[in-house]
């Protein structure tokens, strides 16, 4: 669609309108209105999913995620904060026990206190197990709709403002539909049901202050995302070699270093402040948050360690501390070209990249990934949209596709298809215009044939997942095949996003012959 | 550019097709019912006993056109679910298979509202075809009665705006006949039909005795036509009567139980009030025994001091409110102007109608749309009638779990009005020269409007959350009744204004 240049030069032959841009009427009065305007609609859509069934609905006796926060709600109101983490008569540990950090703990107090106010049977120790009432379902999806537009929203805002306080304008209102109408958010949080959007949300504000340059801010979101949720550590290289990058540049980097460190040691006291007067709680709390006992993995998720096992059982051939080093040091090694280019040339374009390399490492290789995990790195490639536009596509279709077991368990299926088409409308609605960069897939020869014949196959798993019953001998036959086809794709995508980042170096650092570790 | 255009009216139509996929699981009044059971009567009974079929108390109520139309559906609902059109088991039938199939037949059938939008907006520039087509596909109302409380709105507006359309190009015997067509589906439409008629006379038969002959005639012969495919059958099997008796129910009272905002409210509240304080001053006023949402009880009016109402009453003023519009059709007939005088003939149906359903401001607020980008003022008086009706919807959706959507569907609506208004006339603005006056052409709500749309924000606190917060229970057609007179008061602001726009 051509453009518009809005400040007509007036030396043109007379003509009448101009075109104009198709969504200049919904910019021109600036990002701030844009973002109300579609933060209305991405409000209307999460209202709409909401309505629609949640993890676990109807099937006792342990149901889903959304009996384990109710039941968080229940502990939380009816204990004191130090018995919430630790085993006893009113708080059996088997049952859904509280295995996030004290943030998400206070938050399902305050949330606990509501719904106790306004429907008290579904929070009453003990009796309230298995709970399920239309007001009960209706406010517990109020908790998580206010969550998303007091805390994501507003960040999402300030990461608006300043990622684009220096661009052109004409793609605000994409970028800002792009991050409000993630659909793997959406059908996560306000479908299965989760809370998500807090630690995203902190995370983002994080992000944001990044950019802004007001590092300590950071380190105050930072540390406390990652007290509401430990998958926000996904992110921690990326900020940890960014921020060691920019404080090794500064006039007295030990007292740069000291002041971050400080900022987080402070937020960090208070918000575990109950469970930090004895070692002995500490540890409780940790052990609660870092389950190995379960292994290295669960069900059919597309990272490596799940997809190989089709051919290297690792739960048989290892132990589970053999297991936890070996992930350890794959996630380390997986994260360390971004973190290495960052601490040497630490830049703000480099530093979203980081977030996207360092998250996607840590799906890949890490210890007890969940489907949900692929929330992190497409968080951080929603921020980073504009510019790997045509990748973000394919990696939000099989993003998706990775969590389509998932979704159809929870009988979510028609907000999936739903949100497809959603998501696909507003990519398709004005597509960004982008520099071709130096490095592209298309230059390998097959690449475009392997990313077809990917499509067509996931077209047909899709069809054959709903309709055909797998042979008895493998009944995860399917969710197995899904699961290949997506590791697959976050493969290529990884190595896309990786030899990207270590190439900003060479944009920037042309003149420095720094030495380069391949 | 066609291609572009078409790409993205598609696009408009697929992004509120999302949105109403997402909406299948909400609430859906007794109207599903009713259409389901239609789909049964239609399906499992012979022509000659449809409007006989007293299996459910709903009915058929609608002209033959529709039944047709059901049967159509009925063939794929038995397809994918027999006992959706079972006459006896299916009744109050809930299964996924049947939510989901009707739902989807009412998003499908919205495809004619797009090809109306589509044929009317073909000559319009580019930002008022966009924000015509925001109002339009986009209407919220539409979303709320067709989508959740579950109608088929969005099908027959779209017959009528095709018919608006082609009239509007100057094709007056398509235009009839679509018309006609629409009649056949819906009876309530027929409120239009002066204005239909005046028009059609005076532009299209009004040429030359022998033109003008010939045209009448073959316009005569097309409406009949398509009544008699209508009423064709049932004619020949002598039962119009029943039929007209099932289409016209006048055993229904003056107004709906959520009371319409329309004219009425206003004269019933006076009445009560007038009873009040004439009781208050000693005389004996009766309480009346009937009631106004029940029928007309043998010879007792349910009004106690003024005057009945009957629903010849109604008709007759009716006519009246349309009668200034019919004398400007007939001086002049313009083309351009005849989806004003369609909007502004089912604005006096609607206030001064019997029996009216707030769901009937649909077919003023969307004609109305197509007007009003032609100006500022259409502007500025589109932003607050669409405000106020979509408002007046609200309490058709009582149920907590659709409170979000409907709040955030009216701000949403609100907010791209607001948008797109602000970028249609600033833009004007900067295209043409600076002359003097600037303000004007400005698009900004007065100081009036603002308190008014403030008022409507206080109306819905003070009914949503301090009457049932204070009250609980008691007096509980206060709230409705406040909402009823406080939307009455902005829909006859419209009717003033668009009078007063098609006298000028």
């Amino acid at each position: 669609m051509p453009k518009k240049n809005h400040s007509g030069d007036g030396t043109a032959a007379p003509l009448p309108v101009p075109p104009i841009d198709t969504w200049w009427w919904l910019s021109h009065k600036g990002t701030t209105t844009s973002f109300l305007c579609i933060s209305l609609f991405a409000l209307l859509i999460r209202s709409a999913v909401s309505m629609f069934p949640y993890s676990g609905a109807g099937t006792p006796p342990k149901f889903g995620d959304f009996e384990a926060q109710r039941h968080w709600m229940e502990i939380t109101t009816n204990l004191p904060a130090i018995d919430w983490y630790r085993n006893g008569t009113n708080n059996d540990l088997t049952y859904w026990g509280l295995d996030y950090p004290p943030l998400t703990a206070y938050q399902s107090y305050i949330h606990g206190l509501l719904l106790r106010f306004f429907n008290p049977d579904s929070v009453s120790l003990f009796s309230s197990r298995g709970h399920e009432s239309y007001i009960g379902k209706l406010l517990m999806r109020w908790t998580v709709l206010s969550s998303d537009a007091l805390i994501f929203f507003p960040a999402a805002l300030f990461f608006v403002l300043v990622y684009h306080r220096n661009r052109a304008k004409s793609q605000v209102a994409w970028h800002i539909a792009i991050i409000l109408l993630n659909p793997c958010l959406i059908l996560i949080d306000h479908g299965h049901f989760q809370y998500n959007c807090i630690s995203l949300g902190l995370t983002v504000g994080a992000i944001a202050a990044v950019l802004c340059g007001s590092e300590v801010l950071t380190c105050v979101f930072f540390t406390l995302a990652l007290s509401h949720k430990q998958m926000s550590a996904y992110f921690a290289p990326a900020f940890f070699s960014h921020l060691l990058g920019k404080c090794l540049r500064r006039k007295n980097p030990i007292l740069s270093l000291l002041k971050l460190g400080i900022a987080v040691i402070v937020t960090f006291v208070i918000v575990w402040w109950p469970y930090l007067h004895s070692v002995d709680d500490f540890l409780m709390v940790l052990s609660r948050l870092a389950p190995f006992e379960r292994g290295i993995y669960e069900d059919y998720v597309a990272n490596f360690w799940c997809t190989t096992s089709i051919l290297i059982k690792w739960k048989k051939l290892f132990t589970t501390p053999s297991l936890k080093f070996m992930s350890l040091a794959a996630t380390v090694l997986a994260s360390l070209p971004s973190m290495v280019h960052q601490i040497f040339s630490p830049s703000n374009e480099g530093f979203l990249y980081g977030l996207l390399n360092s998250s996607m490492a840590f799906y890949l290789f890490s210890f007890q990934v969940h489907e949900k995990s692929i929330l992190m790195p497409f968080l951080a490639a929603t921020l980073l949209a504009l510019k790997i536009p045509d990748h973000f596509n394919h990696l939000t279709y099989y993003a998706l596709f990775s969590m389509f077991p998932l979704l159809c368990r929870d009988n979510l299926l028609l907000p999936y298809l739903t949100l497809h088409l959603l998501f696909t409308l507003i990519y398709h609605s004005q597509l960004p215009k982008t520099k071709a960069s130096s490095f592209s897939f298309t230059n390998f020869p097959g690449y475009v044939f392997l990313l077809r014949t990917h499509f067509v196959i996931s077209l047909v798993l899709h069809v054959v997942y709903l309709t055909i019953q797998p042979p008895q001998k493998y009944p995860f036959l399917f969710d197995a095949l899904i699961m290949i086809l997506c590791f697959s794709y976050f493969v290529m995508f990884a190595i896309y996003t990786n030899y990207t980042q270590w190439n900003f170096s060479s944009h920037f650092r042309s003149a420095d012959k720094e030495k380069k570790q391949i | 550019m066609d291609g572009d255009r078409r790409h993205l009216l598609l696009w408009f139509f697929a992004a509120a097709t999302a949105v109403k996929l997402l909406l299948i699981p909400s609430y859906r009044s007794t109207d599903f019912e009713v259409h389901r059971n239609w789909l049964a009567i239609t399906h499992s009974l012979p022509l000659s006993e449809w409007y006989f079929d007293e299996t459910s108390q709903w009915t058929l109520d609608y002209p033959p056109f529709f039944a047709y139309f059901e049967r159509f559906l009925s063939f794929f609902a038995r397809l994918l679910d027999p006992k959706i059109v079972d006459l006896h088991k299916g009744l109050d039938y809930s299964a996924d298979s049947v939510v989901y199939f009707q739902r989807i037949t009412v998003i499908f059938s919205d495809l004619s509202l797009l090809l109306g939008v589509y044929r009317l907006t073909r000559k319009v520039e580019t930002l008022k075809r966009n924000l015509i087509c925001v109002l339009v596909v986009w209407s919220p109302g539409l979303l709320m009665v067709d989508h959740v409380h579950f109608q088929y709105n969005g099908f027959l507006l779209g017959w009528l705006l095709l018919s608006v359309s082609f009239l509007q190009d100057g094709r007056d015997l398509i235009g009839g006949f679509l018309f006609a067509v629409v009649l056949c589906f819906k009876h309530l439409f027929a409120v239009a039909a002066p204005v239909y008629f005046v028009y059609l006379l005076r532009h299209y038969c009004w040429a030359g005795l022998a033109t003008g002959l010939r045209r009448l005639v073959a316009l005569g012969s097309v409406v009949v036509a398509v009544f008699a495919a209508a009423f064709g059958p049932f004619i020949y099997n002598g039962q119009i009567q029943q039929v007209i008796s099932r289409m016209f129910p006048f055993g229904r009272g003056l107004c709906h139980a959520y009371w319409a905002p329309n004219f009425w409210v206003f004269y019933i509240i006076l009445d009560k009030g007038l009873a009040f304080t004439l009781r208050k001053l000693g005389f004996d006023v009766q309480v009346p025994s009937a009631s106004f949402t029940g029928g007309l009880v043998g010879d007792s009016s349910p009004f106690a001091v003024l005057p009945q109402i009957t629903p010849l009453t109604t008709f007759v003023m009716v006519l009246l409110a349309i009668t200034p519009c019919l004398i400007k059709a007939w001086k002049k007939p313009q083309p351009g102007l005849v989806g004003r005088w369609i909007a502004y003939a089912y604005t006096c149906g609607f206030l001064f109608g019997w029996h009216v359903h707030e769901k009937a401001s649909l077919h003023f607020t969307i004609p109305l749309a197509i007007v009003a980008v032609q100006s500022l003022e259409d502007a500025k008086h589109y932003f607050l009638v669409s405000i106020v009706y979509c408002y007046s919807l609200f309490p058709l959706l009582y149920e907590p779990q659709e409170y979000p959507i409907k709040v955030l569907l009216l701000l949403l609506h609100s907010m791209v009005m607001w948008l797109g208004f602000t970028a249609l006339y600033s833009d004007e603005k900067a295209l043409k020269e600076k002359e003097g006056g600037e303000s004007k052409s400005k698009f900004e709500i007065g100081c009036i409007e603002k308190g008014y749309l403030i008022g409507l924000v206080l109306v819905e606190i003070v009914s949503q959350f301090l009457h049932p917060y204070f009250l609980g229970d008691r007096y509980a057609f206060m709230p409705l009744m406040l909402i009823s007179t406080y939307c009455a008061v902005g829909i006859m602001y419209s009717w003033i204004w668009q009078l007063l726009k098609i006298l000028t």
